[in-house]
């Protein structure tokens, strides 16, 4: 029988909000940096620089090709056999960035292709260098664009955060593991909390992806 | 790298094999019940469209994870006990179907209203111009985004590592463990995966320019 009562316990769900915080705070970081290296990289991909931007869009390719589970894997029980050593959360924070970074530099990069290439010409006819061009009026105009596409990352970003229970960081998804571990008259029920936390959440945000993204239209 | 190949073809590629089956599994019902749901959420009858839009919200904001484990879990505690591998790819299938659905209703929203008005000035039923005129149409739209899907679908396969299914990150996992050469093992994992995934995103890219 499966106990609800004891099982949302004032204690467990405590706990549970405080897996909920760490899910937060991993994606927040995760978000940060593969905005700042997924936008550079993706506009080095654009940007038909010799050698460099096949390099760079061949390394994204063969990334975003692969599940972030096996990342996930290869960062934390990987990289200490070549002397690199990161705690879990760390671990977790690098391998999340590092292939949504990836995903982010696809989306900035067609972004970039949205925007009408009349706009770089014009700005490059007044007289703006490449890159004044690039940062003032082409970049402005693609995030515009990119805000669905960015969000939509952004959530399968919060939903793939639960994958890192493997490597025990102690977010959401593992802390619903550590309750019903003590008891198997729990699974039900936290299973039904994890989904209403990350449904909350989730879709939250795709709620306010499209208000905002009607305002910009 | 060669000898950690040679000495574990076996594992490697059983691995291989389960991840290509309950791909192609999973793709093969999670297109039927997508297209199922985003047919329902573009139906006239509000009751239906709702339903349809529960669904795929509902399951889109959900990790497959959770939904993964719930099945491992939850499924033997009141009716049969299922392994890992159908577990996972159950989880899998309702998972994608909820972007496939998605994918596939703005299909459907993007062919003309018109087709679908001509089509029913003509004599036809709801159904006839549904499936004759507007999904043929709406389904060239979509090969692109779906191909897209489909290599999100492997990707995701590596769930079934969590509940023993048996697949390529699974076996990765075993090899890694047994011979603790970590680095080469899960290199020899990727490449398995990019075998699959490359060719089909390179493949979407050239379809997209060409249908663009």
């Amino acid at each position: 029988m499966q106990n609800w009562i004891d099982a949302y316990s004032a204690v467990n769900l405590k706990f549970l909000l405080q897996g909920l915080w760490v899910t937060v705070e991993i994606s927040a970081l995760s978000v940060i940096f593969s905005m700042i290296f997924g936008s550079i990289l993706g506009i080095i991909r654009y940007s038909k620089i010799a050698y460099v931007s096949k390099i760079v869009g061949f390394i994204i390719d063969i990334i975003r090709n692969l599940p972030l589970l096996l990342i996930i894997f290869f960062v934390y029980f990987g990289l200490p056999s070549i002397g690199f050593k990161p705690d879990t959360i760390p671990a977790a924070i690098l391998a999340m960035s590092v292939f949504e970074s990836m995903m982010v530099a696809e989306i900035i990069r067609s972004g970039i292709q949205a925007v009408d290439i009349g706009q770089m010409e014009a700005a490059r006819a007044m007289g703006m260098r490449y890159t004044q061009a690039m940062v003032h009026i082409v970049l402005p105009q693609a995030y515009k664009k990119m805000i669905p596409a960015l969000v939509s990352q952004l959530i399968s970003l919060i939903k793939d955060t639960s994958l890192t229970t493997i490597i025990v960081v102690p977010e959401l998804m593992q802390h619903a593991q550590v309750i019903y571990g003590q008891n198997a008259n729990y699974i039900v029920p936290m299973y039904l909390a994890l989904a209403i936390l990350y449904f909350i959440v989730c879709y939250a945000l795709s709620l306010i992806s499209k208000v905002v993204d009607r305002r910009l239209a | 790298m060669g000898s950690l190949l040679a000495n574990n073809w076996h594992s490697f590629l059983t691995g291989f094999g389960w991840t290509i089956l309950s791909s192609i599994v999973a793709l093969v019902f999670s297109l039927i019940i997508g297209s199922l749901f985003a047919i329902m959420e573009v139906m006239p009858n509000k009751v239906l469209r709702v339903i349809g839009n529960v669904y795929v919200e509902i399951f889109r904001n959900i990790p497959l994870l959770v939904i993964t484990m719930f099945f491992y879990l939850v499924i033997p505690l009141y009716f049969v006990k299922i392994n890992g591998f159908t577990a996972g790819t159950i989880g899998l299938t309702i998972y994608t179907s909820a972007f496939i659905a998605e994918t596939v209703r703005s299909g459907i929203n993007s062919v003309d209203i018109g087709q679908m008005e001509a089509a029913r000035a003509m004599g036809m039923t709801y159904g006839q111009a549904m499936r004759y005129i507007v999904l043929p149409q709406a389904f060239k739209l979509v090969i692109p985004p779906l191909g897209n899907q489909f290599i999100n679908l492997v990707k995701n396969s590596s769930v079934l590592a969590f509940v023993a299914g048996f697949d390529l990150m699974y076996q990765g996992n075993a090899i890694a463990s047994q011979t603790f050469d970590t680095v080469n093992t899960y290199i020899i994992v990727g490449l398995f995966y990019l075998v699959i995934t490359l060719p089909i995103s390179y493949y979407m890219r050239h379809l997209e320019k060409t249908l663009a």
